[in-house]
């Protein structure tokens, strides 16, 4: 590939940004909550320190979280555009990002049980590709830590225990539940990414690319933004606050998507990404320069 | 704010100190505190010896990301990690070493809640994900065991805390926080289930 170092120091700021600056949109959220909670509780304190956590990785070039999670790509190339020699350049990049500590050294040989020094290994990162007819490469990145990916769950409707059905008040059953058996556990307030529908391993792709969507837009479905309303406002009434240590605000947002499936199955599936929402983009040219940001 | 006026606690950790404590209580931590996580945890349990004494000391759930500096230690990012993967560990643990604080993130069941009674020890919830909040309450970094054997994020890194914030979640009662607020949570998830206004498209 032609500019590969150009192209390995614009998908480094894009994991440095993602490291160590919080998006717009979840800040804000993390405000908004704020303000629902009781001035001296527990709550207001948690959210207060999240705050201020936020502005100080900000100012320090150091990353929000320690658990610097793992690292998911999400690429649109032009038709035909050379997807290895990319694959080649996040690599680099991702390597010299942990050597300049905005990533832990978080890549474990599950076999061996060895850590490997520059978070490049099988399966680490992890790439989309997907071809689009313009002339730009978007690529977007989620950093997403241990403790919220451990709380992910899936369902297959029908279940039983929760009287949740094949329909939507099945699927809004399965949410509550996911919200109430997460708590305490995933760092509270976080975001919820739904998938109806899609097998096994799609649904928890496509729950996960709802992370992608911005934290205040509304689903294009008219039907599941008003699920994703109703559920939002049940889960500040179940109490559980930030961190499960009492309040309004368990979530900041839930974005629900759907897949087609086949007739015997029907699986809901839920992934948690916590407060530390590491989610950043960028519009790149087709040499690696660099045009704008996406969030 | 009233409610969240601090209990100091320093190193080492006594009885008294911690045996005043309660549930929902809000702690500052100084002095001494050793970071463990998963690998450690298991080392322990399996009967592996520690390197330092524990008795009377914290053991911090805690993987930060520290580089190295000249011939010093920085750390870059440090928070809790979810301790409830270490449950199953703890008992054996504070038993066989004399812990007395568990400093990590999230809920923890009935075994860290007898372990605590037993042992006259608190477990202490940090703020998930405010690794830089929290990464300044460390003055220095005092020693590192198990760097090469576990990886720098699962060694036992030893650093000095000044007012390191923190929720006492269970106390050396087993009097446990979360899973009041978990039950009560509970019971209000099942009366939104049962609500006589199901989701209809």
């Amino acid at each position: 590939m032609k500019n590969h170092v150009q192209w390995e120091s614009s998908l480094f700021e894009l994991i440095r940004r993602t490291s160590v600056d919080l998006p717009c949109d979840i800040e804000q959220g993390l405000r908004r909550a704020c303000k629902t909670e009781k001035k001296a509780s527990r709550a207001r304190w948690i959210l207060e320190t999240l705050l201020e956590n936020v502005q100080k990785a900000r100012d320090k070039d150091a990353p929000l979280c320690q658990d610097t999670g793992s690292l998911i790509f999400y690429f649109q190339v032009p038709v035909g555009f050379d997807t290895n020699a990319l694959v080649s350049a996040t690599r680099l990049a991702v390597a010299r990002a942990t050597r300049l500590g905005y990533l832990r050294q978080n890549t474990i040989d599950s076999v061996s049980g060895a850590a490997c020094a520059t978070n490049v290994a099988y399966g680490a990162p992890t790439f989309y590709f997907e071809q689009c007819a313009r002339g730009t490469v978007d690529v977007r990145l989620l950093m997403k830590g241990g403790g919220c990916e451990n709380v992910g769950k899936q369902y297959s409707l029908p279940d039983e225990s929760l009287g949740a059905g094949r329909d939507l008040e099945g699927v809004r059953r399965c949410v509550l539940d996911a919200v109430i058996s997460a708590q305490g556990n995933g760092c509270a307030p976080g975001i919820l990414g739904v998938c109806i529908g899609g097998d096994r391993a799609t649904g928890y792709e496509c729950s996960k690319s709802q992370f992608l969507r911005k934290l205040d837009d509304k689903s294009s479905v008219k039907i599941l933004a008003r699920l994703e309303d109703r559920l939002l406002k049940e889960s500040k009434a179940l109490e559980i606050g930030p961190m499960g240590l009492g309040g309004n605000a368990a979530l900041l947002g839930i974005k629900i998507g759907s897949m087609s499936r086949v007739p015997a199955s029907f699986f809901v599936t839920v992934s948690y990404m916590c407060w530390a929402f590491r989610r950043r983009g960028a519009v790149l040219t087709v040499r690696g320069g660099f045009k704008k940001w996406l969030y | 704010m009233a409610l969240l006026k601090p209990r100091r606690l320093e190193y080492p950790f006594t009885q008294e100190q911690v045996g005043s404590l309660r549930a929902g209580q809000f702690v500052l931590v100084s002095g001494l505190v050793y970071t463990a996580r998963d690998r450690i945890h298991k080392f322990f349990f399996e009967g592996g010896k520690s390197p330092v004494d524990l008795k009377n000391a914290a053991l911090y759930h805690c993987g930060p990301v520290v580089i190295r500096k000249d011939s010093d230690w920085v750390v870059r990012a440090a928070g809790p990690t979810t301790s409830i993967r270490e449950e199953p560990y703890l008992p054996r643990i504070i038993k066989d070493h004399g812990v007395r604080v568990i400093i990590g993130k999230g809920s923890m069941g009935k075994v860290t809640e007898g372990a605590c009674k037993a042992g006259g020890c608190v477990y202490l919830h940090a703020v998930g994900g405010a690794a830089q909040v929290l990464a300044e309450k460390v003055v220095s970094v005092k020693g590192l065991y198990f760097g090469e054997e576990f990886g720098l994020a699962e060694a036992m890194w030893v650093l000095e805390l000044k007012d390191f914030p923190a929720i006492v979640a269970i106390d050396s009662k087993g009097h446990n926080l979360l899973r009041r607020i978990k039950s009560a949570s509970l019971g209000i998830g099942r009366k939104l289930m049962k609500s006589s206004d199901p989701f209809i498209p």
